[in-house]
This record gives C-alpha cells, sequence and structure tokens, in this order.
C-alpha cells in the first residue's frame, strides 16, 4: 500500500510522488533528485530537510519536538508552517499530503 | 584484458561513501546529461557513517536504511554503479582507470572520493588479531555487521580510542548492557579536538554511566585463546590486563590518497584541492575526508572528517565539472549524539586561547566559545540545538565578541549574533 504527496520543488515545479506511509517524510524526499540534503540522515541536528506544510495540513501533523522548534526558531527561510522532514513519521491518512521545499540556507 | 571503447564524456566518480554519492546526483542537477558512473569497493549503495556506532551498532536500524538513496533512485538519475570493484591505477596521460582485475575504462573527467579508511594498530600482535573474529576496526556496514554479531549483554567490550567513535561506540555497549573498558592513550578523551573541560566533562559521563574509563593507557600486547582466533585479553601499560571478549578499535582515520599520489597527483596528508575543488589535474576533482583543501575561514589548508563536509565539497566539485565553479567557503561542522547528550559543533577550536562555558556542564545543557585573540573561532553546543544554530553564524561571522556576555545567561545569546539576512521564501 502507498500514498500519495504533492511536493513542490524549490522552482516551483509540482510533484505527485507515490511512497510507503512509513518512515519519516524526509526519507521519502532524499530520495527525490531535487530533494533534500538530509545531511545528518535524521538526527535533527542539522536542518537541512526543511519544508512547508500545506496549511490545510499542518493541524493534521503531530506538533514539533523541542530540538526542532529549536533549530528552526534559527533559519533564514522560516515560516510558521515550516517543519523539518526528518521529524514528520509517515501514515497512511497523509495520503495528499501537500508540501513545499524551503530554499536551501 | 578488455578496454573499454567509450570515446565520449564518461565521468567517473571513484569512491562511493557520502562525498561520492552526493556528487553524482549533485551532477545530474548541475545539469551534467552524459554517461555518469560511481565505483565503490564496498558491496553497498553510498550511505551514511555516522549511524555506524549508533543506531546501527544497536540494530536499531538495518543497512537499507542507511542508504543516502534506493536503488531506483540511481536508476531513475542514470547514474551506473560499480560495486565491489577497486580502482587500482589512474592512468592520466590516456585518461583511462584500471581495475583490480585488469579491466579499463576511459574517462573524460573523474572525481575522487576515496574517503579514508580505519588508522589500525601497530603493535606486533595486531595482525594476528586482524584475523581473529572478535577484533575490529569500525568504518563500514561490514565492520559492524561483524561486531553486531557478539554486541550483546554482559559480553565484556575493550574499547580502544577515546575519540568520538569510540565514544560513541561505548555509549551504544551500555546501552546494550554490555560491560565496557575505554583505553585511550593521550591523557584525556577526545584530546585533538576539543578543550579540557569539554574532555573532563565526556569522562564523567561515562564513567556516571558505568564505563570503565581509563587514560594515560597504551595497549602493548594482546592474549589470544588456544585455537588462535579470538583475542581474550587485552594488556596495557604497567603490565594492567583487561579481559575481553571483544574489542574495538576507534584511534583515527587515513585519508586513502595512495592511488591519487601514484598517479603524480599533488598529496600532502589528502589529495591537494584548490578552493572549486580541483586536484592538481584540471580533468580531476576530488571531494570529503580524502581531501586536503583550503579553509577561507581557518586561513589554511586542512582536512576534515565530516559528513557535512563530504556532501557540501561535493556539491562544490560537481560544480565545477558542470562548467559552474563556485567556491568552496563552508564553515566546519560536526555532531555526535551519546547517551542523552546531542552534541553540536561549529568551528575549529585548534589554537584557541580562552574558554567559555555558557550555561551548566551538571544540568548538560551548556555551549562552550572558544576565542583566540578575541575573536570567535568554534562553538561545541551540548543539547543546546538553538544556541547551536545561532553560535554557526557567530563563527562564521570571524569577528571577535567579548566573553563576559557570551558567558552570560540573561543575554539571549542571539542579541549578540549578527542577524538573520531577511528572507523572501515562497508561500
Amino acid at each position: 500500500m502507498s500514498i500519495r504527496l504533492n511536493v513542490v520543488d524549490r522552482n516551483g515545479g509540482e510533484h505527485e510522488v507515490e511512497t510507503a506511509p512509513e518512515g519519516s517524510l524526509m526519507e521519502t524526499l532524499r530520495e527525490l533528485d531535487y530533494g533534500v540534503a538530509a545531511i545528518c540522515g535524521g538526527m535533527c541536528s542539522c536542518a537541512t530537510c526543511h519544508v512547508y506544510i500545506a496549511p490545510e495540513w499542518l493541524d493534521k501533523l503531530p506538533a514539533r519536538q523541542s530540538d526542532e522548534g529549536d533549530l528552526l526558531a534559527e533559519l533564514q527561510f522560516r515560516q510558521d508552517n515550516s517543519r523539518l522532514s526528518c521529524q514528520v513519521q509517515l501514515k497512511p491518512e497523509y495520503n495528499g499530503l501537500r508540501l513545499t521545499l524551503a530554499p536551501e540556507e | 584484458m578488455s578496454t573499454d571503447t567509450h570515446t565520449e564524456d564518461h565521468v567517473y566518480v571513484v569512491g562511493a561513501g557520502h562525498a561520492g554519492g552526493e556528487l553524482a546526483f549533485a551532477l545530474r542537477q548541475q545539469g551534467y546529461t552524459g554517461p555518469l558512473t560511481v565505483i565503490g569497493e564496498e558491496a553497498h549503495l553510498p550511505y551514511q557513517r555516522p549511524p555506524l556506532s549508533k543506531a546501527y551498532l544497536k540494530g536499531e536500524c538495518e543497512a537499507p536504511s542507511l542508504y543516502l538513496r534506493q536503488q531506483a533512485a540511481y536508476e531513475k538519475a542514470n547514474i551506473g554503479l560499480l560495486l565491489s570493484r577497486r580502482v587500482e591505477r589512474i592512468d592520466r596521460a590516456g585518461k583511462k582507470l584500471v581495475f583490480d582485475d585488469g579491466r579499463e575504462v576511459k574517462y573524460s573527467k573523474l572525481a575522487l572520493a576515496t574517503g579514508g579508511r580505519a588508522r589500525r594498530m601497530t603493535i606486533n600482535d595486531a595482525a594476528r588479531a586482524e584475523r581473529t573474529k572478535n577484533f575490529h576496526y569500525l568504518r563500514s556496514i561490514d565492520d559492524v555487521m561483524a561486531i553486531r554479531s557478539r554486541f550483546e549483554a554482559g559480553q565484556r567490550l575493550v574499547i580502544v580510542g577515546g575519540g568520538y567513535i569510540g565514544l560513541e561506540v561505548a555509549a551504544s555497549a551500555i546501552a546494550r548492557d554490555l560491560n565496557v573498558t575505554v583505553l585511550e592513550a593521550l591523557p584525556r578523551v577526545l584530546a585533538r579536538v576539543t578543550a579540557p573541560q569539554m574532555s573532563a566533562f565526556y569522562e564523567q559521563v561515562h564513567r556516571n554511566a558505568g564505563v570503565d574509563l581509563r587514560t594515560n593507557v597504551e595497549v602493548t600486547g594482546l592474549e589470544f585463546n588456544a585455537a588462535g582466533d579470538a583475542v581474550t585479553a587485552v594488556h596495557c601499560t604497567g603490565g594492567v590486563v583487561i579481559q575481553a571478549d571483544l574489542v574495538v578499535v576507534g584511534i583515527g582515520l587515513l585519508p586513502n590518497t595512495e592511488v591519487a599520489q601514484a598517479a603524480g597527483l599533488d598529496v600532502d596528508n589528502g589529495i591537494v584541492v584548490n578552493e572549486h575543488a580541483v586536484t592538481s589535474d584540471p580533468h580531476i576533482v576530488a571531494a570529503g575526508d580524502c581531501t586536503n583543501h583550503p579553509s577561507l575561514f581557518c586561513g589554511r589548508r586542512i582536512r576534515l572528517e565530516s559528513v557535512p563536509n563530504a556532501v557540501e565539497q561535493a556539491r562544490v566539485a560537481a560544480a565545477y565539472l558542470a562548467g559552474k565553479p563556485r567556491v568552496y567557503d563552508s564553515v566546519p561542522w560536526f555532531w555526535s549524539d551519546q547517551y542523552d547528550l546531542k552534541l553540536q559543533m561549529t568551528g575549529l577550536s585548534q589554537g584557541y586561547d580562552q574558554f567559555v562555558l555558557r550555561g551548566s556542564m551538571e544540568n548538560k545543557s551548556f555551549a562552550a566559545f572558544y576565542l583566540k585573540e578575541g575573536r570567535l573561532i568554534a562553538c561545541d553546543a551540548v543539547n543546546r540545538a538553538q544556541e547551536f544554530m545561532i553560535a554557526k553564524r557567530m563563527v562564521a561571522a570571524c569577528k571577535p565578541f567579548d566573553p563576559a556576555a557570551l558567558a552570560d545567561e540573561t543575554v539571549p545569546l542571539k542579541t549578540l549574533a549578527p542577524p538573520v539576512q531577511a528572507a523572501t521564501a515562497p508561500a
């Protein structure tokens, strides 16, 4: 079983990405040729997997943990709908999740 | 012997580690559409090494989750993979790579991402120990696969080396209820990379966790079982003997530069590259742990063993190969996770003349600042992710900061730092 994500790349291009609803969102985005760097590999140490979650989906994701908020707080391209994709675990109910890749810092 | 008959462009990336994998994909992103192949000695797709001493060692994840990208991504990007293959020689005059089985391929451009290998022990018993089942270095998935088979509660683990690898293995072993001894030859752990205060902090943390941590101890010999297929004890200076079921050695890394050197490229503690990651041959770039590169930030040449360096330098190397050269000017940064401690480091502290502590080591939440002639050159942050992000900007600014203000927790660090540049981002 798989879910579909709607991913907007850094040039505004829209992509439908099919993925298994397991692991972190970062692990799916890392596979894309326009994806995220994810330098630290999901340790919540580097903030290089930054995405913007579409407003209608924001409340459906679990809240940020403290480290994630701390890292995001100091990013140049931070927005209210910013998340680190390594901290978002994919679930079946995220079918249709829409997000935009944040610019690289 | 067969010679590949490519006459057109073919970019080969020698080395399938973090730098090699990143370089190949970065080259595609930069618009190179010609033939592109990554060559690796290991059987695995390019993977992340940092979890090897942590989550992977503890059995919390399996090899495919370490891969930077899965097989399908290489197919989609049309990146060829030659795995379990070793490049024996570079023939620069003929622009050929010669493999250990004698086969040859022609390259138009070459990227060296050969990384490094574990430094081996030099004592007499080491060569014999390397043939046993319970004596290991730690650099690859295969190394850790072998360690994992004995990584069980109650096993007596002796770790040689109190650097980041050794300490991370110790923390992982404590989490798995092994009996852990760490032997460090120098007077303190992490001696080459951090201040005595930080070393003392980490020594205390490990001792409190139950590690038998011994400094100023050199290994003088090893004892073997009757069959000679296992190490049973480690002999140290002063006649001390430590019984062992498992020995892991983490005493540093040696850059893999031999093939480059034999090809006549400039090598000096790493393959010498310029600010565009280009070697002394304009057709050959290099990136990652294997390079000696100019650091604008440090004002000197450095060689780094770090994932961020591997990734960012790989991108610079790819940009050059794609005809869009840019300058590598990153500030070094690192991380290390041990127990409940999230350590993030920025800058290089070597040569500091002032150490400033902000926060409390007792509470395991602090930032240590390193100054040289008043200028902030590095910061180690423990469980302070936000201050680490701020410190990154401060260190990158190459400026003096007031030590009293750095230490004063009533002054938000943010008020000292250069502001985040105003950004306009897509919605």
